[in-house]
């Protein structure tokens, strides 16, 4: 499952490498736009599996940012 | 006045700079990110400098290359216009050292209002009214007597705190000790110190500012007030000169003023500045802080005194007198500016950057926009997400709000996400026409819990 920024913005921090477990709602990665910090945050239980972006590089509404398995 | 001033910003206040700029006849040097080599502020000067990548502390907050594209240009003086470096002594330190005025205040009077601690002991030394509280850090015994003495509500902040982090409101005593523990859990694991400080909750509260502008020879005046309760995330969003609340109350409009033009001496201020206030609605005015720059809600001030702020700062900083006297000064009519942010109010505000293929800007009697952006031209979201200002000017308050809402519904931006079918709403609310509201109103109109 992929997951996806929900803003166009550049990845500021990652938070969670391939491997982590999460629950709904963990934080994934946190993207900054126009002087504002937004989490993305995962939408359900499972396993990070990939991350796709690096720390500082430009995002798009909608890019899958990581991909993850549902426990 | 000077032959050549360099404008240290971006966007709609950049554009603003080199208009009066040359309508006095000095040349402008702007400056730019790659992101904005084609923004609106670079054409309208008449040199430009690119100073670095798009990321604000690689361009517009870059101080080395600011300077040398100062030095490189020839300019004699830097307008920092808001935000970025325009509270930054130590780049008016540099300036200085370079021998380019910053236009601004001096680096001692912006340090001593930068601290919060040194602003507070500096008003109540000069009688301007603070927030009642400790003022500084307390131990938990000293908290529980202070608070008996100025009452509950109180409020109990971490010291090193920020942003609303490491704040607990304590209704009663009984609460007190684990609010007080909270606090300095809280502040020990996001700010590495447990010190925590305790003052006056102030209820349903709002936020006015006065104008200030002094000259090197600490001859002042004040240009009266602003209302700006109307915040979203601790910034404003709507905001209006002069207050109707505080209109209606000499005793607090005289006192607001006061506090004001004390402070402005007390620490030997100069040139364009703003005293920022707390007040309760029982009509009781506290200090919060002073902002030591031009602020973007001054064209409110300049609509009700016919003013030029800009043209002032530009004057003060080149060392002429202020010739503006307080017996002169008369507030004329009534004026509200609105933001205009690429934001989407529904998402709880969230910035929606994009591209902008029709922008048509309102004109009218009384209307003014300044703008930062144009069509056609993509909206990055590497900066601020405030494209223009509306500023409407009226006989009174009414007519102004009549003219607002007139001015908001010709007023085209497409197709990127804005907010101004919300301020649409804001000024068609009757909480608004009354002036019925606080600093929690707005965000409380966007949830629909009004």
């Amino acid at each position: 499952m992929e997951i996806k920024a929900h803003i166009t913005g550049t990845v500021w921090k990652i938070e969670v490498g391939p491997g982590d477990e999460v629950e709904e709602g963990d934080v994934v990665m946190i993207l900054e736009s126009m002087k504002m910090e937004m989490p993305v945050e995962a939408e359900f239980e499972g396993t990070i599996t990939e991350i796709l972006v690096k720390e500082g590089e430009p995002v798009k509404e909608g890019q899958p940012v990581a991909l993850m398995d549902e426990a | 006045m000077f032959q050549k001033v360099l404008i240290a910003n971006r966007g709609e206040i950049a554009c603003r700079i080199a208009t009066v700029l040359r309508a006095r006849g000095v040349r402008s040097v702007a400056v730019y990110s790659e992101a904005d080599a084609a923004a609106p502020h670079v054409r309208l000067a008449d040199e430009a400098v690119c100073v670095g990548p798009a990321p604000v502390p690689q361009s517009y907050l870059n101080q080395d290359a600011i300077l040398a594209a100062a030095q490189a240009t020839g300019a004699e003086a830097i307008h920092p216009g808001y935000g970025l470096l325009s509270e930054n002594a130590g780049f008016a330190r540099r300036c200085a050292a370079a021998g380019i005025v910053f236009i601004g205040p001096s680096p001692e009077a912006i340090d001593a209002m930068g601290d919060k601690a040194v602003a507070r002991a500096t008003a109540a030394a000069a009688g301007v009214p603070v927030v009642p509280g400790s003022g500084g850090a307390i131990s938990d015994d000293e908290a529980a007597a202070l608070a008996e003495g100025i009452g509950y509500p109180v409020l109990v902040k971490a010291a090193a705190g920020g942003g609303g982090i490491g704040m607990q409101v304590v209704t009663k005593p009984e609460k007190l000790a684990r609010s007080l523990q909270t606090c300095r859990d809280r502040g020990a694991s996001s700010f590495g110190s447990d010190a925590v400080y305790l003052e006056r909750y102030i209820e349903s509260p709002r936020h006015i500012e006065v104008q200030i502008l002094f000259d090197h020879h600490g001859h002042g005046v004040h240009l009266f007030e602003r209302e700006c309760t109307l915040q979203r995330r601790h910034q404003k969003v709507v905001e209006e000169a002069p207050s109707a609340f505080v209109q209606a109350r000499p005793d607090l409009r005289d006192g607001l003023y006061a506090s004001a033009l004390a402070l402005g001496r007390a620490i030997g201020y100069r040139g364009a500045g703003t005293v920022e206030f707390i007040v309760d609605p029982e009509g009781r005015h506290y200090f919060i802080e002073v902002n030591t720059r031009l602020q973007v809600e001054h064209p409110v001030t300049e609509a009700i005194t016919g003013v030029d702020l800009i043209g002032w700062q530009l004057d003060i900083a080149a060392g002429a007198p202020l010739t503006l006297t307080q017996d002169a000064l008369a507030i004329q009519g009534a004026a509200i500016e609105c933001r205009v942010y690429a934001e989407d109010p529904a998402k709880s505000f969230l910035p929606r950057p994009g591209t902008i293929e029709r922008f048509d800007a309102p004109t009218g009697p009384g209307v003014r926009v300044d703008a930062g952006v144009e069509a056609p031209c993509e909206v990055t979201p590497y900066y601020d997400p405030m494209l223009a200002k509306l500023v409407v000017a009226g006989a009174d308050r009414p007519e102004a709000i009549a003219r607002t809402r007139a001015a908001l519904g010709a007023f085209v931006v497409e197709p990127l996400t804005t907010n101004l079918a919300f301020l649409a709403t804001v000024m068609e609310h009757d909480d608004f026409q009354a002036g019925r509201y606080d600093t929690g109103w707005l965000e409380r109109l966007a949830k629909g819990r009004l």
